[in-house]
């Protein structure tokens, strides 16, 4: 069906026919969901589908939004900024959404939400936590994550409060949110009185990593932080431990919640010891019990950023609710006057966007290759 | 303790420098022959990393545990597919522009470097894939101040390395083969005249190119245990700088440049920045191209009328 068919004012037929293919009855509400669908981080954007489906599914069983039921357009930016704002200008001209859960890398989010704040639809990020994504004056961009200056605090505090080190080193990745993160992880460092002894950055996509891995050895450090994503920490912590880096902390973020962290990493006995920030587990939430059972029964585990998908589109869902409105402007008013109920718990936004409460805190690897959340916080 | 450390940049950078000049082998090669870049080669290499870990996991399957055996396996099983995706990719795509303008086939191998990478992430899928740990161990060398120390398989990566350019270098000088080759690559008009099968010899050139990226994709396995459909785009590019550095169409030149380029990204990172290790490759290839436009061990171009 061609553009100008559209234009021409045949709205009417048009919605008839795709009706017609989806096979529903009510009207459609298309919310977008935006992400990494392939590419080297895909994984996280089958949790972000994982759980904006099963959210859908759930809204739609129980009556939909104002009576109209959730139909998900995905959308794949492979996290490159690019791509991202090309999947926002067909997600917004050509499907028609009113709302967007996404994207994940930051720095696909940033220009997407661009897109959309001209469209007038609101989106809600699960994953980007680099603060510019709020910070630009946005009215209708919202997160259901915290923030980089708020996790690089809890990371920071952690090296300095738990694991004592005085000589640290600070990798990034040189990408809009691992850049981001390590900054701030470097400022609260510093201010607690730690400066970093190395700061350096790699190359997304390479694999060799062991010219500076020496210089890391070389500079004596105790603790390494790393600021990006699975595809490049996993070698990066192979390659310390084979050069004989054995007792070095390498402590990342959330953006190695994956079990493909295990599968770069070359295995278990690799990842064994890693910490990394990562919001409070959503899974072990009173009120996730009945979503994350459903999940299992399924045969899928709702790890890493599946339930903030969920509770993305219950969110959106909400603020469409509360608001009687499709329009992201009002939506988004609704949703920084209440606080939603998700299945991560009460959630309520400030006027920028972000959460009032973000709950950061350390989990720790094993040498199963699983991580959980660690007791010793502060 | 500066000794270590220097020390230690030069083996990493060795063995990073051996796989660049593995791959670099297939641009140079084409490139002398047939005067083409092949921009799918990164690719062939990514899909020797996948062949490589199907063997390896065939292989174990199959109850063969010892490391020689397994290792070799893997290297012909991974070296002959490779070679046959090699042989295939030119037949398709570039033997029948060959009497077309030059751009065409260079257009068609961006193609086939997009459908390469499509397939496997079709194939395979788009996550990250992983080998676990073949060799482990290595040699260390303390010093009064710090340690030097080399992993068995950072070894094996360079010995095999020299003795795959070894092997292929006393192909190109020594046999009928050889022969067939470099008169090929002086003039490919006059060496069919002369009763060679040009055609034979350009698919000759495809499959040794593919073969030594595939040596480079089991090494490369071996050692980092990592890999995506994305993985042969970096270091294709890095392979293609160090074919340009060391005098593309010269068989020691993409050798020598490629561990050039190895050491001096290792090294630069050791005692600068690795932000901008690659600002620093790519500055010294531009250097090395104003003072001597042909690379370090290449033949000035001649104008042929």
């Amino acid at each position: 069906m061609s553009q100008t068919f559209y234009k021409k004012g045949f709205l009417a037929l048009a919605v008839t026919a795709a009706l017609g293919t989806t096979g529903l009855a009510q009207a459609d509400l298309k919310i977008g969901v935006a992400g990494p669908m392939t590419g080297a981080n895909a994984t996280f954007g089958q949790q972000y589908m994982k759980g904006a489906q099963a959210a859908a599914d759930a809204i739609n069983a129980a009556g939909g939004v104002n009576g109209d039921t959730i139909v998900l357009v995905p959308g794949d930016d492979a996290c490159e900024p690019k791509q991202a704002v090309a999947v926002a200008n067909k997600l917004v001209d050509q499907d028609k959404v009113v709302g967007v859960v996404g994207h994940f890398c930051s720095s696909s989010t940033i220009p997407a939400s661009e897109v959309y704040a001209d469209a007038g639809v609101i989106a809600i990020t699960p994953g980007s936590t680099n603060p510019t994504v709020t910070e630009r004056g946005l009215t209708a961009m919202l997160r259901m994550c915290g923030r980089d200056d708020q996790q690089g605090i809890v990371a920071g505090d952690y090296i300095v409060d738990i694991l004592k080190a005085k000589k640290v080193a600070v990798i990034n990745d040189k990408d809009t949110y691992g850049k981001g993160l390590a900054d701030a992880t470097s400022a609260q460092l510093t201010k607690r009185g730690v400066k970093p002894i190395l700061e350096e950055g790699l190359t997304r996509g390479e694999k060799d990593f062991s010219a500076l891995v020496t210089k890391i050895r070389a500079s004596g450090a105790e603790v390494v932080f790393f600021g990006g994503l699975h595809p490049e920490a996993g070698p990066l912590v192979r390659q310390l431990r084979e050069q004989g880096l054995k007792d070095v902390k390498f402590v990342s973020d959330d953006g190695i919640v994956t079990d493909d962290f295990v599968t770069t990493a070359g295995g278990a006995q690799f990842v064994d010891g890693v910490y990394m920030t990562f919001g409070a587990d959503p899974r072990l939430l009173p009120g996730s019990k009945t979503v994350v059972d459903e999940f299992r029964k399924s045969g899928y585990e709702p790890e890493g950023y599946t339930l903030y998908a969920y509770a993305s589109v219950q969110a959106l869902a909400a603020g469409f609710a509360g608001a009687k409105s499709t329009k992201g402007e009002d939506a988004a008013k609704w949703l920084k006057a209440h606080s939603v109920n998700t299945v991560m718990g009460e959630k309520s936004w400030d006027s920028k966007g972000d959460l009032k409460v973000s709950d950061y805190v350390m989990y720790q690897w094993d040498a199963a290759g699983k991580y959980k959340q660690l007791d010793k916080q502060k | 303790m500066m000794d270590g450390i220097f020390l230690q940049q030069m083996i990493n950078g060795l063995t990073l420098g051996s796989v660049y000049g593995l791959i670099a082998i297939g641009y140079t090669m084409v490139y002398g022959i047939i005067g083409m870049i092949n921009f799918a080669h990164g690719d062939v290499y990514m899909v020797s990393c996948y062949l490589a870990a199907i063997g390896l996991a065939v292989l174990s399957y199959f109850g063969l545990e010892s490391f020689p055996f397994l290792i070799l396996g893997t290297l012909i099983f991974t070296i002959v597919v490779t070679a046959v995706y090699g042989l295939v990719i030119e037949r398709v795509a570039y033997k029948p522009l060959r009497n077309s303008t030059r751009l065409a086939p260079l257009i068609s191998a961006i193609g086939i470097s997009l459908i390469l990478q499509n397939y496997v992430q079709i194939a395979q899928g788009s996550r990250q894939q992983g080998v676990p740990t073949l060799l482990e161990g290595g040699w260390r060398f303390d010093f009064a101040k710090g340690f030097v120390q080399i992993s068995f398989t950072k070894l094996f990566i360079i010995i095999a390395a020299f003795v795959g350019m070894a092997v292929l270098t006393y192909i190109i000088k020594y046999t009928k083969l050889g022969r067939m080759c470099r008169a090929t690559q002086q003039d490919r008009k006059m060496a069919s005249i002369l009763g060679i099968n040009t055609d034979r010899v350009i698919s000759y050139v495809f499959i040794i190119g593919a073969a030594m990226a595939a040596l480079a994709g089991v090494l490369v396995t071996m050692n980092y245990g990592t890999f995506d459909f994305y993985a042969g785009f970096i270091i294709g590019i890095k392979a293609f700088t160090a074919a340009v550095l060391g005098g593309i169409g010269s068989l020691p030149g993409a050798m020598l440049g490629g561990l050039i380029l190895g050491v001096a990204e290792s090294q630069f990172s050791g005692l600068v920045n690795s932000d901008y290790k690659d600002v620093f490759s790519f500055g010294l290839l531009v250097l090395i191209l104003i003072f001597r436009p042909q690379g370090l061990l290449g033949r000035p171009l001649v104008t042929k009328v």
